[in-house]
């Protein structure tokens, strides 16, 4: 689905942050990608979501070379991955449902087509009751959640993570892993960054680990 | 009243196996699967208590109300050079439709000539012409009367050379041919000679003319202005809104949509500060119609007046506030939207 060959980024003329990068995230594949703070984790995630361009390297994205694609393409294979940040990045001046409705709205569709689905998605996620409120009164947590239901909600062939459980308690992190589980048994393919090695630990996945901007997989 | 189920006690996500197939033809495949319920709030229709999209771009902010005000002065201004213009215009009309609708024939005295018998033949061969609705030759006393001012009273008009005039009134200038009552009366009327005010009107079309090409100078000159602030305060919009821009890019959205959520956002301003300074144009003209009409009597207003007419902006003049209105709201979706594209090409 995501194939890169030897990979290398930098920023401006600084040195190389990330470095030879060869691998390839498989259909229906679960993966965590690791490595220390600063490792270049969320350079890569945003390579893989192609809102970086390598500075050297092959990155084919569902078959399609990045290196010559249409900008105008870039929207389409966009869609087919879920991306959810950090720090979230939901809209404050929309409501929950607004938020996770988002992708729908762009896809151009009407609300009456997708009212049902975000309702029972955001009910799955937990955040029926919520979905009136505004992003500035939700908890970390309810933040993560809409933001992960945003991600899910035109049922992405890929989900890209970055830190999801970096907010949450012990808890809600293993509810949280559970449903990435559970969305990767229903076909979806995961890739989670974390430097949590607690997590690591509790599920037995593929491990991608960075480290002075170099990779190493373990399978 | 379902409750939700949070995920710890409901981990299965609310769709059908995601194999590559079903995941084609559904977005989110949850139709297998009940109905939810929801909690209505108080008051919620159909939607179960959701509010009408909000729009992508938020709505109020601080740039946004100050170029809604920039927006609102300059259409104010544009719209107040519209009815000036229009004013004049109409002045002028007036002047030249009065100076067109009356004509003057003047017979010179000629030495064995006699004048009341070409009098007559001027005033013949005169009402011969379509158009013509009235014509009529100065009495002797009406002559005295208008050469009393330079020559004093009791003027023997035989014992001076005095041309005597015809006062023609024209219904239809269209119809009537001035240049060929012209020389019909040069050729058959000894010592006659028109005077059609024509020197008259086309100064004063050239003025008219000139105040509305300088009206239209200033129009484009405030649009311009506007045009520039919408770049500027579009520019500044992306920069506040950076977030939005890079949310709506990461769930896969096209440059053109969000130009166009921006463009949206951007024509309610315009439409917002358009309506409001074509108002406050209209409320203006209205209340100068109001004040030379109670100060009618006094010298100033009585001299205006007499150049101008009575000042009220007429019809066209509103319309020109609408059109505005509508040129107003166009401009600054059609810049925004240039400007965001502008934007999204230099960000990628």
């Amino acid at each position: 689905m995501i194939r890169f060959e030897n990979v290398g980024l930098r920023y401006g003329m600084g040195q190389e942050i990330l470095r030879d990068l060869s691998f390839e995230i498989e259909p229906q594949s679960f993966q965590f990608l690791t490595g220390p703070s600063g490792a270049g984790k969320t350079s890569l995630i945003r390579l893989l979501f192609m809102s970086l361009r390598p500075t050297r390297g092959l990155i084919r994205v569902f078959g399609r070379d990045l290196s010559i694609i249409d900008k105008k393409e870039l929207p389409e294979l966009r869609r087919k991955i879920g991306v959810v940040f950090q720090d979230f990045r939901l809209l404050d001046h929309l409501t929950t449902y607004e938020n996770v409705a988002l992708p729908l709205r762009v896809l151009g569709k009407e609300e009456a087509e997708y009212r049902s689905d975000v309702i029972e998605l955001l009910q799955w996620v937990g955040l029926g009751e919520r979905m009136h409120v505004f992003p500035p009164v939700l908890s970390g947590g309810e933040k993560q959640r809409a933001a992960i239901a945003r991600a899910l909600i035109t049922r992405p062939e890929v989900l890209l993570a970055d830190e999801p459980t970096g907010n949450v308690d012990p808890p809600l992190a293993r509810r949280l892993l559970r449903l990435f589980t559970e969305l990767n048994k229903l076909g979806t393919s995961v890739v989670i960054a974390t430097h949590d090695m607690s997590l690591l630990e509790q599920f037995n996945a593929r491990q991608l680990v960075l480290e002075d901007g170099r990779m190493t997989v373990y399978d | 009243m379902k409750s939700p189920t949070p995920p710890d006690r409901r981990d299965t996500p609310p769709s059908a196996p995601a194999s590559p197939k079903n995941r084609a033809k559904k977005p989110v495949a949850l139709k297998t699967r009940k109905k939810p319920t929801v909690k209505k709030k108080k008051g919620s229709g159909k939607s179960g208590g959701l509010r009408p999209s909000a729009p992508i771009v938020p709505p109020q902010t601080v740039a946004g109300r100050a170029l809604a005000l920039v927006v609102a002065i300059m259409s104010l201004l544009a719209c107040l050079t519209v009815g000036a213009v229009t004013l004049v215009w109409d002045a002028a009309d007036d002047w030249q439709n009065d100076l067109v609708r009356e004509i003057t024939i003047q017979i010179r005295p000629i030495d064995g000539v006699d004048m009341l018998r070409e009098i007559d033949k001027a005033i013949a061969l005169t009402l011969e012409f379509p158009g013509i609705e009235s014509v009529q030759a100065l009495s002797d006393d009406e002559t005295r009367s208008l050469l009393q001012p330079w020559l004093g009273e009791g003027l023997e008009l035989d014992a001076l050379p005095v041309p005597r005039l015809i006062q023609v009134s024209v219904s239809d200038p269209g119809l009537l041919n001035i240049q060929d009552l012209r020389i019909s009366l040069e050729e058959q009327v000894a010592g006659a000679s028109l005077d059609d005010h024509s020197v008259w009107t086309s100064r004063l079309s050239a003025m008219a003319g000139a105040v509305v090409l300088v009206g239209f100078g200033i129009l484009t000159l405030v649009l311009g202005s506007m045009v520039l602030s919408v770049v500027f305060a579009t520019q500044a919009a992306m920069a506040g809104n950076k977030d939005v821009v890079s949310v709506l890019h990461f769930v896969g959205a096209e440059d053109s949509f969000i130009a166009r959520e921006f463009q949206r956002h951007f024509l309610v301003l315009g439409l917002k500060g358009g309506i409001t300074g074509g108002l406050v144009a209209v409320i203006c003209f209205v209340c100068i119609g109001l004040l030379t009409r109670n100060s009618a009597g006094y010298a100033g207003a009585d001299q205006f007046t007499a150049l101008f007419g009575s000042i009220s902006v007429s019809i066209p003049g509103y319309v020109g506030v609408v059109a505005v209105v509508a040129l107003v709201a166009f401009l600054t979706s059609i810049t925004s939207r240039w400007a965001v594209k502008a934007h999204l090409r230099k960000v990628d």
